[in-house]
């Protein structure tokens, strides 16, 4: 008789917590050292559980499973001309802000729970971080893959990981992920795999990938839900991670809420970048950011949040604020972005006259009486050969390292502006939850690398515009400025047969 | 009661196990996207190997599932032959 | 406690002291309800430069493609420094009257609250 087939339990408790040791001649603090400074306690590792149980035979043979459906798609992506098909070349910008600005996170994500993999005391813990810093490397990998059929026929694409480390607004996503790995391995747990994963990855992931489908582009729907299937993953730890670290003592209870209040926050003005790609650079659209936005934040966000009341957890902190933003965030992002169209590593345009109508029907309360008049005011500059671009460098956060770009939303023409003080210096935040989050930490903070200020530091090369945007890795008249008259947009004309 | 959802690729596969999970689940709602199916249901959702197995006519193991997912929302708990999805409240 | 780390006494190296701007300070300046400038202004300057060169170059230039920049009648206008209300004085140096680096100057020119009363 052929041995009996272990069950998913008992393979799952042989191939984690079965491998785990004592420690016999070192003291354990020794081997896990930054188990206790974030004041977590933890009393029993092995209440830990993975849902899923998986185990790492199962891993990579499923893991090898997603890659050789992904490379099939790639490979007939190319042989056919895929990049052909996406709607029009506009929608390609959006691709290069993946590839620059979400990509090299993946990679610190993988960075990061390599590290905190290591640190965890619970042998549950480091397996599940181990594969989920395996799965990340994966990700950049495979995007970068994807992408290179894109950088053989657009512009833009070619300097990613230069731009990543120089360019002014990559400094945003850079820093969010410095911030979390540079924290202790709790802190760096609640922030990217439960407040980062659990809502905000799939407004990136789901929506957004659906529209990269809706706009012909198979290599990203597949890299991005392949991707995906990781996260489900991902998204799980992290609630595994809330429920574990809430019922281990109940002195965690506040930390852990700060920490979910930080996040929260970060990760909302982080994805203001994608919320200006769903509504602004996708050409055929699936939804609006607000609408994903109320299904993904506030429909499966809510829910989770009812679900951790148990534990005396209450919603993060400035959710009330965020419900505010989803009516202004994307429409000020492209106008910063448009404003600065010299500036960018991408293309930037005045919507069409259909999607200004769209935005207006998917913002009732908020475009036409804010958002369209800019436009419109751009639209008469544009024809009067006089596009509008914005010369002078502008003001960063201290925190988010977004600009200044968000108005006060009960008083959505005013920007909004925060200072605070610390050992004698001023510091400028765009809203009250980034200046909080410096103020819990500034010793922290001071040391935010802003783009602005190292350019007048003398540390990006320059001064001139020309002269920074090369150091950044960007082909200055190529990679930036409007998409009318481009490179890429005369490139199209001609593939498609049209003057 | 909060709504559990599970987001699946929409292709060959899929289209069984969406079957199935109609079949196990009653009050499920099916919303088609481009490229992707995602299933919604008030406070509980599971996913039976068996079932699936039946509407796909050949062994199918639940962590197969995970080639398919796109993304879940509920607390997860998976053995040999279900996979459920639940809010508590 | 100032940060949350590992080393009991760690201290963070603060990158945007005046001295690393070679004689520079950087002064934000922000026009309220002007958002075809999306974001406030940051101008590195001598710290010696006096508001009228701020105001009549440096914000000229940047604020000068705004139709309503020429209309702007500066004895109107309402000043603010770090929210305090502020009265600056024209041929007195930056440094003179308290706009150190990295000091945050909003003004508002009432009656000029931006085109199509969208605050553009
Ligand atoms: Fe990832
Ligand atoms: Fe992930
Ligand atoms: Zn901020
Ligand atoms: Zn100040």
């Amino acid at each position: 008789m052929a041995a009996k087939k272990l069950s998913l339990k008992d393979k799952y408790a042989l191939l984690t917590r079965d491998l785990d040791w004592e420690f016999s001649y070192e003291e354990r603090k020794e081997a896990f050292p930054f188990e206790e400074f974030e004041g977590i306690k933890i009393t029993d590792w092995s209440k830990w559980e993975d849902p899923f149980r998986l185990t790492m035979d199962a891993y990579w043979k499923y893991q090898a499973e997603k890659e050789k459906k992904l490379y099939a798609i790639f490979d007939a992506f190319a042989q056919n001309n895929g990049q052909l098909n996406v709607t029009d070349p506009r929608y390609v910008n959006a691709i290069k802000i993946f590839l620059t600005a979400i990509s090299p996170q993946e990679y610190q994500a993988h960075q990061g729970f390599a590290h905190v993999g290591r640190q965890y005391g619970g042998v549950g813990a480091r397996v599940a971080c181990q594969m989920q810093s395996l799965d990340e490397l994966r990700h950049v990998q495979t995007q970068v893959h994807a992408m290179s059929q894109y950088n053989k026929y657009f512009d833009g694409f070619q300097n990613w990981s230069q731009m990543q480390d120089r360019l002014w607004y990559l400094s945003v996503p850079v820093s969010f992920f410095h911030d979390a790995r540079s924290a202790g391995p709790f802190e760096f747990l609640v922030a990217i795999g439960f407040s980062f994963e659990y809502v905000l990855t799939n407004l990136l992931f789901v929506p957004f990938m659906s529209g990269a489908a809706y706009n012909g582009d198979m290599a990203t729907v597949t890299f991005g839900f392949s991707a995906q299937s990781d996260e489900a993953r991902h998204m799980t730890l992290g609630l595994e991670v809330i429920k574990f670290l809430l019922e281990q003592h109940e002195d965690n209870v506040p930390i852990v809420q700060k920490w979910i209040d930080k996040w929260f926050w970060r990760g909302t003005r982080l994805l203001t970048v994608v919320a200006m790609m769903m509504d602004y650079m996708l050409p055929n659209k699936v939804m609006s950011w607000k609408e994903a936005w109320g299904m993904y934040f506030e429909e499966a966000g809510g829910a989770l949040f009812k679900d951790l009341a148990r534990y005396g957890i209450r919603m993060p902190k400035f959710a009330d604020q965020i419900e505010k933003e989803k009516e202004h965030a994307s429409h000020q992002a492209w106008w910063t972005f448009y404003t600065y169209g010299q500036a960018a590593g991408f293309h930037t345009w005045i919507p069409t006259d259909e999607e200004l109508d769209w935005l207006s029907e998917k913002y009732p309360e908020t475009f036409d009486k804010y958002y369209r008049p800019r436009w419109e005011y751009a639209k008469q500059l544009e024809a009067e050969g006089k596009r509008f671009y914005n010369g002078t460098l502008l003001q960063l956060c201290s925190t988010c390292q977004l600009p200044l770009m968000f108005t006060e939303m009960d008083d959505p023409t005013l920007i909004s502006q925060r200072e605070t003080h610390y050992h004698g210096e001023h510091y400028h935040f765009c809203s009250d939850g980034c200046k909080e989050i410096f103020e819990e930490e500034p010793e922290k903070y001071v040391q935010s690398w802003l783009p602005v200020h190292q350019i007048y530091q003398g540390n990006c090369g320059g001064p001139d515009l020309p002269g920074i945007l090369e150091f950044c890795g960007i082909n200055v008249g190529n990679d930036n400025l409007d998409i009318k008259g481009s490179p890429d947009e005369q490139r199209w004309k001609q593939w498609k047969g049209v003057a | 009661m909060s709504k559990v959802y599970i987001a699946l690729q929409d292709n060959d596969v899929s289209r069984y196990i969406v079957e199935a999970i109609e079949e196990d689940n009653p009050e499920v709602t099916i919303i088609h996207n481009p490229a992707m199916i995602r299933i919604e249901a008030e406070g509980h959702l599971v996913v039976k190997r068996e079932t699936v197995e039946e509407k796909l006519g050949r062994d199918w193991d639940l962590q197969e599932l995970h080639l398919n997912l796109i993304t879940l929302g509920g607390n997860v708990d998976e053995d040999d032959d279900r996979l459920s999805l639940t809010w508590n409240v | 406690m100032p940060v949350h780390a590992y080393t009991s006494d760690y201290t963070g190296t603060v990158r945007d002291l005046a001295e690393n701007f070679h004689g520079n300070h950087v002064v934000y300046v922000c026009w309220e309800r002007h958002l075809l400038f999306s974001c406030p202004f940051a101008f590195l300057v001598p710290p010696q430069t006096s508001f009228r060169t701020l105001r009549d170059q440096l914000m000229a230039e940047a604020y000068g493609a705004h139709p309503q920049w020429a209309q702007i009648d500066w004895s109107q206008v309402n000043w603010s420094v770090s929210g305090a209300p502020f009265e600056p004085q024209l041929d007195k140096t930056l440094e003179e009257q308290g706009l150190d680096h990295k000091a945050s100057l909003r003004f508002s020119t009432p009656g000029l609250d931006g085109m199509s009363g969208a605050g553009i």
